[in-house]
């Protein structure tokens, strides 16, 4: 094996065009369709490009025939806010439950595992008919806000967990020591110094309730999430406003993603100086 | 020190409710509905069992079990190879511990992106006008475009693997950047080659990983209802494509039993993983 020795053997020159080939494979379709959506007017699917412009971003807020996308928009980004505090604050304080098994821990972990294995449609299925025997009426805020929970909170949870592994309890200790109060612990102590995991929870909380399609077809009654306007665009849109749609979802994706990155560099390398 | 004791159960409080009312009794409604009957317009409450005997005398059900199963396997097989592999590059050859978190979350990324639109972007791709065909004949290696790329098995499978290598390859890499590096120098001064480093103690020592990874990649290819129809044209279905049109014609309670049976299978598969590979207590270690 190479790996110990300084000299990289041809092994690593295989192994490191293998892992460019899968960023490529990863990285490339992508790209395409950032390039396609600035076809000119006439352009069509695919390649060649018949000039350049902007013609189908305007196209998709101007035009009626994709739906409601301005909505859809505006109804992801709430609920993806929403699912994100909600659970970055869940999964921390239960985060915090589980580092001590009380009565339940465990149903309650499988509960969340169950849910992340469960086909998310059949999950929609039966929210929706759980609030329809109920009589309540099927809102995104509510049954969709719902819907989206199950899915982020498990993730959440998990990565609390990796987070709470580098996290040493004698620092709450401590802090009783000194005399302060649970909540002040939780607000001078643990909260801090778990903050860029937090972020990194909020960011899975965000980008899963964003792009989330299957828990959502059958639970945001009748005013549609963004992925259901795309998915629904996939079936009758036949220019490059698909793609256009695409550039700019992902754009939005993009921005959360260097928000958050940036935010733990930033705290990371406050840390470092002080 | 009674107050104290109950602190975990206030903490855990808000994500128990939540998940018991999102999650929990969902899950039963659809058991309970499974036995009701319907007409296509509405529910009627009664125990029965016809939804099941009605599905599983149609031989369509196990062609539809075994075509996901095939979709899964080779999914499977495809993804655990690109996992490997890469975490292998990334934990054994990229030594310096920047370059290792840059390249792993540079893999990351898209997964915080729409699903959708990365299916979407094969399209160009591969379309009978798209960018490989006309390569392939712009090289004169192919005369006419070839047709199997878009909307076919192929392009359903590529798809999976496009978007679900990611979730084989954190588990693996995690796994894999737990081996303590003296046991590979151990094993190389005892004479052991990197053949056998490989088989003896790198692959047996990621299986945690590999088995997190198949959980995942297994239970998401058996759940999707979306990629399958779009990317085969609406050509194959998949089990859960199939209770899709079934929820679509308003037939909740055949949708349901579907629903039962392939939730029955996901967990059995996912017990037999469990019962392979103690990931509660090698995730502790």
């Amino acid at each position: 094996m190479s790996a110990s020795n300084a000299k990289r053997g041809v092994s690593f020159y295989l192994l490191a065009a293998f892992f460019t080939l899968f960023v490529v494979f990863l990285y490339g379709p992508m790209l395409i369709i950032f390039v396609l959506s600035f076809q000119g007017e006439t352009g069509g699917l695919t390649f060649p490009m018949r000039g350049t412009s902007l013609h189908w971003f305007s196209d998709l807020f101007s035009s009626s025939r994709y739906g409601d996308l301005a909505g859809g928009f505006r109804r992801s980004t709430g609920l993806g806010l929403m699912s994100m505090t909600i659970t970055a604050v869940c999964c921390l304080f239960a985060g915090l439950a589980f580092r001590s098994r009380f009565w339940g821990s465990g149903t309650l972990f499988y509960l969340c595992i169950v849910s992340l294995v469960v086909p998310g449609i059949l999950l929609g299925l039966g929210i929706s008919q759980f609030f329809q025997i109920l009589g309540f009426r099927l809102q995104w805020w509510l049954s969709g806000l719902g819907a989206h929970l199950s899915w982020t909170l498990p993730f959440g949870l998990l990565i609390m967990f990796a987070v709470l592994n580098r996290y040493d309890n004698a620092w709450d200790e401590a802090a009783r020591d000194a005399g302060a109060t649970p909540r002040q612990i939780l607000g001078w102590v643990t909260v801090p110094i778990l903050f860029p995991g937090l972020i990194a929870v909020a960011l899975f909380g965000f980008t899963l309730s964003y792009d989330e399609l299957p828990r959502s077809i059958l639970t945001v009654g009748g005013k549609n999430t963004l992925p259901i306007e795309i998915s629904n665009m996939t079936t009758n849109v036949t220019t490059p406003a698909l793609y256009a749609i695409g550039t700019v979802t992902s754009f939005v994706s993009f921005a959360v993603i260097a928000l958050a990155f940036g935010l733990i560099a930033f705290i990371q390398k406050r840390r470092a100086r002080a | 020190m009674s107050g104290s004791k109950l602190v975990p159960y206030v903490q855990a409080a808000p994500l128990a409710i939540i998940m018991f009312t999102m999650v929990g009794i969902p899950l039963i409604t659809v058991l309970v509905i499974s036995f009701w009957d319907s007409d296509g317009i509405s529910l009627y409450p009664m125990f029965r069992w016809e939804n099941y005997t009605e599905i599983l005398s149609r031989g369509l059900v196990y062609d539809l079990f075994l075509k996901t199963f095939i979709y899964a396997a080779i999914t499977l097989v495809l993804t655990i190879l690109i996992g490997f592999t890469c975490s292998y590059f990334l934990v054994f050859h990229v030594k310096n511990l920047k370059w290792q978190i840059a390249l792993l979350l540079l893999c990351t990324v898209p997964f915080w992106t729409s699903n959708i639109i990365r299916m979407v972007s094969w399209i160009p791709f591969l379309g009978r006008e798209g960018l490989f065909n006309s390569t392939l004949i712009q090289m004169g290696l192919i005369d006419a475009p070839l047709d199997f790329l878009l909307y076919s098995d192929f392009a359903v499978i590529l798809t999976y693997v496009h978007l679900f290598a990611l979730f084989m390859l954190v588990p693996i890499f995690n796994s894999m950047a737990k081996i303590n590096p003296n046991l590979i120098e151990a094993a190389q001064d005892a004479g052991a080659g990197s053949w056998m480093i490989l088989r003896d103690i790198i692959i047996p020592l990621s299986r945690t990983g590999i088995a997190l990874g198949s959980i995942f990649v297994l239970t998401l290819v058996m759940g999707d209802f979306f990629v399958v129809r779009v990317m085969s044209g609406g050509q194959s279905a998949s089990v859960v494509s199939a209770m899709k049109n079934n929820i679509d014609q308003l037939y909740y309670p055949q949708a349901s039993a579907m629903a039962i049976m392939l939730i029955a299978v996901v967990l059995l598969i996912v017990a037999a993983i469990l019962r392979v590979v103690d990931i509660r207590s090698e995730l502790a270690k």
